[in-house]
């Protein structure tokens, strides 16, 4: 343990300014999202609520609609029977936007930008995290300026990742970095601590283990969140054009968001996808308070808070599968236990005295 | 096929049934069905309109069908999180009963409603208590016949092919040249080399896949069981007690030795390990620099310990490394100052010699103290006990103008006292703090100077304060440091650890593995040529069926290629819009699907019903 080895002043500083490089890039890709939203609200894409109302009147007495997809296949076998996949979902007919820049060149041009942006905001934000790693000689997660700046690693990275993988989620580039730039700006304001070594009680290979897991879980629970987020909104705007009706100043972001079945479909799967890993921090916790404490639980607030946020999505996952709880009810459930996560970081951190007074604040 | 009766009580059945791909999904699942009570609380209103009918033993079903219900479950959850707030915010007896009697000073009228709430023991409380109970009575009455349920389908076999194939949620047909026992043979093998069941039925296969999901549904909600059983054996046995030890001095586990010790109901204090341990020296470090100057950096008790073998190890102690011995983890909690001191009495006899644990007041380790001196003899040889109350400063600055310590460790130590003489109050026989002066006392009487001022010094290490009237001396000879160690002995440890992996196992299981069925059918058309159909069922947030029988196909059309002279019509299936009633001729029993009534228990509360469980 190297308790004499302070701490290497260049890169710490190195570290912050990566990082302070990283947030006036991402402030530049969140420029970037924006005007793409905008120039994709000129697009004279078919408007996808006048056929929403349409297949709404229709969906009254019809079946589901039927997807029609062809699956692989590929070229060499052109006479491969077709499967098709008949969609039973209880979705509404409606279909994916068709993205922020909607059929709009510029637009385009912009969101390929802001992607591109981040892309840079991410390294500039990676090398801050492990320059400040380099500079303490330990995991760069001691204290909550740390915890943040690493957790908003994780939340790009997990959708860069994604982007990578050729899944559709650009619909959250503008939510996810204007929710990292928030991030990132309460780290380097209200949490910020200088680089330096940890008190006894964090000298342990678990700090490693149960702190990253807490991250890379909060993490996935924002993207879950912003999804739910966005669903409750796609919902109702859906419920709205269903009905006829105009909705607002804001359709035509709306339609150009995916539906809300996707939406939904994809914060069920980050929140359930993350639901063990979140139960092996508690558990991960447990065995170091074991360790450190003498005992694997003692209801500290923190320990309390996290199971109060284990209890709320194992509601929203139960509830999910209730009927009469579907939906709207599960989704604002799932945002609960995302500000149970919340409140327990910045308001058990700071507030409350307990045995993970480690903020550094 | 016999497997109807066998299998998950009717499941097989509703499979077969069901021709629309919703009412198929639900049978795919153990999970009982919700919705009527869900939806309406229909059973509430069934069971009002015959109410008074019911008897004793019908108020009973009816509130255990309530209580296992999943609404009921969720309602529970909710309640247990909302339960467990008050405690992290309210100070909790447990965890600091120092913050609780703060608390209740200044709290006069919120103090007594909470006392009587229990809220500074929330997590022991009968409230608290009563919601995870009812929970967990709630989660038995799903689990227990869930399990049944999925033993039952583990017996059976896979349910045979729905006739109308095209209305599952993936569906693949073409016509072949191959003879249909030989495709259906293909089929087999392949589904077989995926680890799917299979059962060949006449004309055509079925197979499933994925039973462990339900098993790890089951897994994990067994293991909470698991893991209340190993809280309340920690609840019941444990033992926890506190020693401050100086360095150079030991301590042997039996109960006297403590400073203090609580233990759980069932402990048994003659079933103490037997084991001890010297302390030798305590290392600390500190920041020396910078903005958290001063905080700690690392801890460690050098240590010698003794165990059943008798004999003497040597060994450390740090922070997040406890000593485990028979059964006993012992953690290094805190540490501090303890001043050695000579004291002579009015007589000049040593009446008492060495080192007096402070405690330390702030991060610096300001600490405070009192020497009681009970022994001492006033000049004459009567008795007049002598005590010493005051601060030990391990780093005074002058310049800084604070009487408080700038640094944790040991750079001009000194100690400000003041001293009192006459009665300590020990006689009496009651237990005293051993870290406090009874100043108020009137049988003690504070050493005055001359001019009336209360006599007070400050002592570097080698000074002697000399008391007036040849009361006697102190004399500041040098500084120990003492470690506070806190002794664990919590026994459930292993089964709350298992319990956790089963948990996440569990978890893991019920979350990533999707169960899966996948039939195929062969037929002969008019050409005599073989139509093969393929279908596929699972969850419907799933893409993974659809491209799972997409690759099936393939293989399987590998072996089995397209007829040379078919139209390709029948790759679209028919019109999806057709309406829900040309099922009706086909399955005059589809209208059981929804609320079958050889399903015994509707209302279990885990998982609800379809296609999307947890």
């Amino acid at each position: 343990m190297n308790i004499a080895a302070g701490v290497n002043e260049s890169f710490a500083q190195l570290s912050n300014y990566l990082i302070y490089s990283a947030m006036a890039v991402y402030t530049l890709a969140f420029l970037a999202h924006i005007a793409e939203w905008l120039f994709g609200s000129r697009s004279k894409v078919a408007r996808t609520s006048a056929a929403l109302a349409a297949s709404a009147a229709g969906a009254a007495c019809a079946t589901p609609a039927v997807k029609v997809t062809q699956h692989g296949g590929g070229t060499a076998l052109l006479d491969r029977p077709q499967v098709v996949v008949r969609s039973t979902s209880d979705d509404r007919g409606a279909t994916d936007g068709i993205g922020a820049a909607g059929t709009d060149e510029q637009g385009e041009l912009y969101g390929r930008i802001a992607i591109s942006l981040t892309v840079l905001a991410f390294l500039l934000h990676l090398g801050g995290v492990l320059f400040r790693a380099l500079s303490v000689g330990r995991a760069p997660w001691g204290n909550m300026y740390e915890f943040s700046t690493a957790f908003g690693v994780v939340a790009v990275g997990t959708y860069l990742m994604l982007l990578s993988l050729g899944k559709k989620v650009r619909w959250i580039g503008l939510f996810l970095v204007g929710a990292v730039l928030l991030d990132l700006g309460l780290a380097v304001t209200v949490l910020y601590a200088a680089s330096d070594q940890l008190v006894p009680a964090l000298h342990s290979y678990w700090l490693w283990i149960h702190v990253s897991c807490a991250m890379i879980s909060g993490a996935m629970f924002l993207l879950g969140a912003l999804a739910t987020l966005l669903y409750l909104w796609r919902d109702r705007y859906e419920i709205k054009a269903a009905a006829g009706r105009s909705s607002g100043a804001l359709a035509s972001m709306m339609e150009r968001l995916p539906a809300a079945s996707t939406l939904d479909k994809f914060a069920y799967r980050a929140n359930a996808a993350i639901f063990p890993l979140w139960t092996f921090t508690i558990i991960a916790g447990s065995i170091w308070a074991e360790a450190a404490w003498g005992h694997y639980w003692q209801w500290d607030p923190t320990e309390t808070w996290s199971f109060i946020t284990w209890v709320v999505y194992a509601c929203y996952l139960h509830a999910r599968a209730t009927a009469g709880w579907k939906g709207r009810k599960a989704a604002y459930i799932s945002l609960a236990g995302f500000g149970c996560f919340l409140f327990n970081y910045f308001c058990i951190n700071i507030f409350v005295v307990g045995m993970h007074s480690y903020a550094g604040v | 096929m016999g497997t109807t009766e066998t299998g998950a009580k009717g499941k097989a059945g509703n499979a077969d049934a069901g021709d629309t791909a919703d009412a198929v999904a639900e049978a795919i699942s153990t999970a009982p069905r919700e919705e009527a009570e869900g939806l309406d609380g229909g059973d509430d209103t069934a069971a009002s309109a015959d109410g008074p009918g019911l008897g004793l033993f019908g108020w009973i079903r009816w509130f255990w069908r309530q209580l296992t219900s999943m609404r009921v479950a969720l309602i529970l959850l909710f309640l247990l999180s909302l339960a467990a707030i008050p405690g992290s915010l309210i100070p909790q007896e447990s965890n600091d009963p120092v913050k609780v009697q703060d608390f209740l000073k200044n709290h006069t009228t919120l103090g007594p409603i909470y006392t009587k709430l229990g809220l500074f023991h929330v997590y022991s409380s009968v409230w608290f208590a009563a919601v995870y109970l009812l929970l967990f009575i709630s989660l038995a009455g799903c689990i227990i016949p869930r399990s049944w349920q999925f033993i039952g389908q583990l017996r059976g076999r896979p349910p045979r092919a729905p006739r109308k194939l095209d209305r599952m949620p993936a569906y693949a047909t073409w016509t072949t040249d191959t003879e249909p026992d030989a495709v259906l043979s293909v089929a087999r093998r392949l589904l077989r080399k995926r680890r799917y069941r299979v059962e060949p039925g006449v004309g055509s296969v079925a197979a499933e896949k994925g039973y462990l999901r339900e098993a790890g549904n089951l897994i994990f909600h067994v293991a909470l069981f698991g893991m209340l059983i190993a809280f309340a054996i920690a609840t019941l046995y444990k033992s926890d007690g506190n020693k401050v030890i100086v360095q150079g001095t030991g301590f042997t586990n039996t109960l006297t030795q403590y400073d203090d010790f609580k233990h759980g109901a069932m402990f048994d204090p003659d079933a103490m390990a037997p084991f001890g341990f010297t302390l030798n020296a305590f290392h600390a470090t500190y920041a020396p620099s910078g903005p958290q100057k001063g905080t700690p950096r690392e801890f460690a008790a050098d240590i010698t310990y003794f165990g059943g073998d008798g004999k003497n190890h040597n060994t450390t102690i740090h922070v997040n490394q406890p000593l485990q011995i028979n059964g006993n983890n012992v953690y290094l909690t805190s540490h501090g100052y303890a001043p050695v001191v000579t004291v002579r009495d009015g007589e000049g006899n040593i009446a008492y010699q060495g080192p007096v644990p402070f405690l330390p007041l702030d991060g610096n380790l300001t600490s405070q103290g009192v020497i009681k001196v009970p022994d001492a003899l006033g000049k004459g040889g009567t008795q007049d006990q002598l005590g010493f109350q005051g601060f030990f400063v391990p780093s005074f600055v002058p310049q800084s103008g604070s009487m408080f310590s700038q640094f944790p460790a040991l750079g001009n130590p000194v100690m400000m006292l003041t001293a009192y003489h006459g009665d300590l109050g020990m006689d009496a026989g009651l237990p005293q703090n051993v870290y406090q002066l009874d100043t108020t006392n009137k049988k003690l009487k504070q050493f005055k100077n001359a001019d009336g001022s209360a006599l007070a010094q400050k002592l570097a290490v080698g000074d002697t304060m000399t008391l007036p009237d040849g009361a006697g001396s102190i004399h500041f000879d040098r500084v120990d440091q003492w470690a506070s160690f806190e002794i664990v002995h919590q026994p459930g440890n292993e089964l709350a650890l298992g319990s956790a992996i089963a948990m996440l196992a569990g978890l893991a299981g019920s979350l990533f593995i999707q169960r899966r069925r996948v039939w195929v059918r062969t037929t002969r058309d008019a050409a005599d040529r073989t139509v093969v159909e393929l279908a596929g069922l699972g969850r419907s947030e799933s893409r993974c069926v659809g491209e799972e029988l997409t690759v099936l196909v393939g293989e399987l059309h590998a072996e089995a290629p397209t007829a040379a002279d078919t139209p390709d019509t029948p790759d679209t299936p028919d019109t999806p819009d057709t309406p829900d009633t040309p099922d009706t001729p086909d399955t005059p029993d589809a209208s059981d699907a929804p609320d079958t009534p050889d399903e015994p228990v509707e209302d279990s509360p885990e998982n609800g019903s379809d296609k999307e469980r947890v």
